[in-house]
C-alpha cells in the first residue's frame, strides 16, 4: 500500500464490472470518495448508479474489480460485511418493517442478549436523534410515519450500527421541500462529525446545492468526476444525457373554455375503511392542465380510482361536462369521454399482449374493428400502425408484446390509446415516473400539445417540477383535503411546499 | 350440571391439543414468510412413527421424540423447495401432505388394530389431581397436554419480547429489510419451518400415542387442514391459537353429546369443516379492514439479487 496521501480515500472502487442477463450494468467503473465529503452520483435511470452502490453494500457481487475502504482492500460479500466496515445504505424504497416500531426496526439484528430491552434501546435512539437533529418518536409504528420520518429512521439505523460511510439512493424523491431542507442540514451535520456521504440522484439542482464533488455515470460508465464548484447545471445535464438538453417547453397563454370536469365535495374511503378523500371540490376547463401536488399517500390514488369508477364514492358528485358520472360504471365513464393514464402504467395495458391488441383494448367493440363476432385483425393493425407513427412509439412492429418495450415507449403507447378516443378529460397520474430525461421531455410535449388543442387534463404528480412546469393551476392535496388552489407561478412555490407538509391552509376565498 | 361442565372441559382440552401443536408450529413457520400446507402430512407421519417406535421400545417418550424428528425431516423437504429452490410453496406443501398420507398408510398396515403397549398415561399430580371439580377438569391430563399449554406463553414471549422474535417477524414482513441489516434470511426461514415440522410431528404423535391411543389409517382426518385455517384465525398470535384450538376441540366434543339426540353422525362430522369456513369468512372481513396479521412476505421467496 502506498502512503502518498495523508488520508486515504473513504471509498475506492476500481474497475467494477457487473453484468445482468443482457445488460452491462457497470462497465469498469472507477470511483474515489474522499473522507468527509458529500459525493453525488449523477445519472439517468439505468445508468448503473444503484447497481454500483448495491455492490458497495454487498447486495450484488461484482464480476470484476476491487474495492478499498480507507485504503484497505476488502471483499464485501453481504450487507453484514458492509455494516462491519462501517458502511450504511438507505435504499430508495425504504427497507423498514411497517408493522414494527421504530425501536424494533433500528435494533434489528443488533440486539445483545436474548430478551429485547426496549427502554434501553429507545434511550440510545433518542440520544442519536438529538445529536444529529433527526426527530422521530422511537415508540411509533413505521406505518404511522411520514416518508420524511421513515427516512430519518433509516439514517438512525445506519448510525446505530456505527456507519461512517452513508449511501443514500435518491433520498429526496419522496420528501416535501421542507423535509428536503432538514435532510440537507442533517447531512452537513454528519460530515462535520467526520462521516462520508455518497448520494445517488438524477436531480441537477441537488447536486449543485449540497455536494462537494460529483461523478456522472451514463450507460454503466463513468463520464467524469468534477468539483461541484467548478461546474454548472447545464454542463452536468449535457454529461448526464450525452447531448444538449433544451427544456424549451412552450406553454402559451390559452383562454380556458367550457368546464369539462366538475368535482363537488367528493368523499371516498381507502382500503382500510378510513376517509382518504374528505370532501374535495375543483373544476377543470377546456385547454387547461390542472395539477394536483402532494406527497404520495395523501389521497391521490383514491382520487383517481374514484374518478374512473374503481372506488365507490361515499358522498359528493362528479360531472363530466354536463353529465353526472358519480356512480357510473367504469365503462360508462369511458364511453362518456373519460380517459386515464394511471400511475402504474402496466395496469392499464396487458403486458403480455401485442401493441396492436393493447391499442384497441377500449375500442374493440366498435363495429369498425369487427366482422361479426370476430376481430378484423387487418383493420386493428393498420389502426395501431397509425397511432404508433403519430405518437412516435418505438417498437419493432405492432405485433411486439408491450412488456418488451421501454418505459417511455410503453407510456407513449398508453397515451396514444387514451387520446385516440378524443376524451373530454384526460387523467394523467405520475405520467413520467421512472422515465429518463429524454422520455420525460416527449411526454411533457404531448401533454402540452393536447392542452393547446383544448383538452382538459388532470395531472397528478409527486414531482413538483413537473406540476409547476405543465399546470395552469395547482391544488395541493394533504391528508385527503385540498389545502389550497394557486396559479403555478414561481412565487407560489414556498406556499405550495408548506401546504404539502400540511403546515399551511390557503383561505378558500383566495383559491383561484 | 357441574358434571356436564367437568366433562365438557376435560374432553375439550385433549381434543384440541393436536390442533394446538400444529397451529403453534405453523404460526412460527408463517411468521417467517413460509406457508407450509404439508401440516397434514407431517402430522400423520408423526402419528405413525410415534406409534411404531413406542410399540418397538415400549417407551412413549422415545416414540414422541422420533415423531418430532420425522416432522423436522419432512419439513426440511419443504424448506429446501421453498427457501432454497424458491418454488411455489402451495405445490410443495401439498406434495408433502400427499406423500405423508401415502407413506403412513403403507408403514402403518401392520399396526392397524394393535393395542399400544406403553401408551402415554394421564399424570397423577399430588394434591391438584384430587381437588374437587378443578382436579378432574384440569389436572388429570398427560404430559403432552401440559407441554402444549406451556408452549403458548413461551412462544408468545419469544415472538414479541426477544431479539429472536423481532428477527423472525422482520423476515416474514420484509425480508429485504432484514437482509439489509445483515440477517441470514434463509437460515431464519429454515429454522422456522423446521420448528413447525417438529410441532406438527408432536401433534401427530399425541394423537396415536396418547389421545386415541391406536393407529388408524388417515387418523388425522383433516386436522392438518384445520390447522391452516386456525393459523389465520389466530392472526399469527400463539395466544389466539390456544383459543382457536380449543374452540375446535369443543366442536368435536359436541359431536359426542349431539349424536345420542338422533342427529346424523355424518352431519356432525361436517361440523369442524363448516366452522372452518365460518371462521375464515369472519376473519377475512376483519383482517381486511385492519390489514394486520398476515405476514406481508408470506409465500414470497426471497432472493437478494432479483431485479
Amino acid at each position: 500500500m502506498t502512503d502518498s496521501s495523508p488520508t486515504p480515500p473513504a471509498v475506492l472502487m476500481r474497475g467494477i464490472t457487473k453484468r445482468f442477463p443482457g445488460v452491462l450494468a457497470n462497465d469498469h467503473i472507477d470511483l474515489e470518495v474522499r473522507q468527509g465529503e458529500i459525493h453525488a452520483l449523477l445519472g439517468e435511470n439505468g445508468a448503473g448508479k444503484t447497481t454500483l452502490m448495491n455492490i458497495l453494500y454487498g447486495i450484488y457481487h461484482p464480476d470484476e474489480g476491487s474495492i478499498e475502504i480507507y485504503g484497505r482492500p476488502v471483499s464485501i460479500h453481504s450487507p453484514h460485511d458492509a455494516i462491519k466496515l462501517g458502511i450504511g445504505m438507505i435504499h430508495q424504497q425504504f427497507r423498514l418493517v411497517q408493522t414494527h416500531t421504530v425501536v424494533e426496526n433500528v435494533i434489528l439484528g443488533m440486539g445483545k442478549g436474548f430478551v429485547f430491552r426496549e427502554k434501553e434501546a429507545s434511550e440510545k435512539i433518542r440520544e442519536l436523534s438529538a445529536r444529529y437533529n433527526l426527530k422521530v418518536d422511537p415508540d411509533a409504528y413505521i406505518w404511522q410515519l411520514s416518508a420524511g420520518e421513515q427516512q430519518r429512521v433509516e439514517i438512525l439505523k445506519a448510525l446505530y450500527r456505527g456507519a461512517q460511510i452513508l449511501i443514500l439512493d435518491e433520498p429526496t424523491s419522496m420528501l416535501t421541500p421542507g423535509e428536503i431542507e432538514d435532510l440537507l442540514k442533517t447531512l452537513h451535520r454528519m460530515t462535520e462529525e467526520g462521516h462520508t456521504i455518497l448520494f445517488i440522484t438524477h436531480k441537477l439542482d441537488e447536486v449543485t446545492a449540497i455536494s462537494h464533488r460529483v461523478t456522472i455515470l451514463r450507460q454503466g460508465r463513468v463520464i467524469a468526476t468534477l468539483e461541484t464548484s467548478q461546474t454548472n447545471e447545464r454542463e452536468l445535464a449535457r454529461l448526464m444525457v450525452g447531448r444538449e438538453v433544451l427544456f424549451r417547453l412552450s406553454k402559451e397563454q390559452i383562454q380556458p373554455g367550457e368546464v369539462m370536469l366538475q368535482v363537488e365535495n367528493l368523499q371516498a374511503l381507502n382500503d382500510k375503511g378510513l376517509f382518504a378523500l374528505k370532501g374535495i371540490s375543483f373544476t377543470i376547463r377546456q385547454g387547461e392542465i390542472f395539477g394536483i401536488a402532494g406527497v404520495a399517500g395523501n389521497g391521490q390514488r383514491e382520487l383517481v380510482e374514484a374518478l374512473i369508477g374503481l372506488r365507490p364514492v361515499q358522498a359528493g358528485r362528479v360531472f363530466l361536462q354536463k353529465d353526472e358520472i358519480t356512480h357510473d360504471s367504469p365503462r360508462a365513464r369511458i364511453e362518456k369521454g373519460l380517459a386515464c393514464v394511471p400511475s402504474e402504467r402496466l395496469t392499464a395495458l396487458v403486458p403480455s399482449m401485442s401493441v396492436a391488441e393493447n391499442m384497441v383494448l377500449k375500442s374493440y367493440r366498435q363495429p369498425a374493428f369487427g366482422r361479426g363476432i370476430l376481430l378484423d385483425r387487418t383493420t386493428v393493425r393498420s389502426y395501431s400502425q397509425r397511432l404508433i407513427e403519430q405518437y412516435a412509439v418505438i417498437t419493432p412492429s405492432c405485433d411486439t408484446l408491450v412488456k418488451l418495450l421501454s418505459g417511455g415507449n410503453i407510456q407513449r403507447a398508453l397515451l396514444a390509446r387514451e387520446l385516440s378516443s378524443q376524451p373530454r378529460l384526460l387523467i394523467a397520474a405520475t405520467p413520467t415516473a421512472g422515465l429518463d430525461v429524454g422520455a420525460t421531455e416527449t411526454i411533457w410535449q404531448i401533454l402540452l400539445e393536447q392542452r393547446r388543442q383544448g383538452r382538459a387534463i388532470l395531472l397528478i404528480s409527486e414531482d413538483l417540477e413537473e406540476v409547476m412546469t405543465l399546470s395552469d393551476r395547482v391544488a395541493v392535496l394533504f391528508s385527503g383535503e385540498i389545502m389550497g388552489i394557486v396559479r403555478s407561478e414561481a412565487q407560489n412555490l414556498e406556499k405550495i411546499g408548506l401546504m404539502m407538509a400540511g403546515a399551511f391552509r390557503l383561505p378558500q376565498e383566495e383559491w383561484v | 350440571m357441574i358434571d356436564f361442565l367437568i366433562s365438557i372441559v376435560s374432553l375439550t382440552i385433549p381434543a384440541g391439543t393436536a390442533l394446538l401443536y400444529g397451529t403453534l408450529g405453523e404460526v412460527y413457520a408463517e411468521r417467517s414468510g413460509v406457508l407450509n400446507l404439508g401440516v397434514e402430512g407431517m402430522m400423520i407421519m408423526g402419528a405413525v412413527t410415534g406409534f411404531a417406535v413406542t410399540t418397538a421400545t415400549g417407551n412413549a417418550l422415545l416414540g414422541i421424540l422420533a415423531a418430532a424428528i420425522i416432522g423436522v425431516l419432512m419439513s426440511l423437504v419443504h424448506a429446501f423447495a421453498s427457501v432454497t429452490l424458491r418454488v411455489n410453496q402451495v405445490v410443495s406443501g401439498l406434495a408433502l401432505t400427499m406423500l405423508g398420507l401415502g407413506i403412513s398408510g403403507m408403514m402403518g398396515k401392520r399396526f392397524i388394530g394393535l393395542p399400544l403397549a406403553g401408551r402415554l398415561t394421564p399424570l397423577d399430580i399430588p394434591v391438584l389431581s384430587d381437588l374437587p371439580i378443578l382436579g378432574p377438569m384440569f389436572f388429570r391430563f398427560n404430559i403432552l397436554v401440559y407441554f402444549s399449554i406451556l408452549l403458548v406463553p413461551l412462544l408468545w414471549f419469544i415472538l414479541y419480547k426477544t431479539h429472536w422474535g423481532i428477527t423472525l417477524r422482520s423476515v416474514g414482513e420484509n425480508p429485504a429489510a432484514a437482509d439489509a441489516m445483515g440477517i441470514n434470511v434463509s437460515l431464519v426461514r429454515y429454522l422456522a419451518v423446521m420448528f413447525g415440522g417438529m410441532l406438527a410431528g408432536l401433534g401427530g404423535a399425541y394423537l396415536s400415542v396418547a389421545y386415541a391411543p391406536a393407529w388408524i389409517e388417515g387418523m388425522t382426518a383433516g386436522a392438518g387442514w384445520i390447522v391452516i385455517a386456525l393459523t389465520i384465525f389466530s392472526l399469527w398470535d400463539p395466544r389466539r391459537a390456544l383459543l382457536g384450538a380449543y374452540l375446535f376441540g369443543g366442536v368435536r366434543v359436541l359431536q359426542f353429546f349431539l349424536q345420542p339426540l338422533g342427529i346424523s353422525p355424518n352431519l356432525l362430522n361436517m361440523l369442524p369443516f363448516l366452522l372452518t369456513i365460518v371462521v375464515l369468512w369472519m376473519i377475512s372481513e376483519q383482517a381486511f379492514r385492519r390489514r394486520i396479521g398476515v405476514p406481508a412476505a408470506l409465500m414470497q421467496p426471497y432472493s437478494r439479487e432479483e431485479r
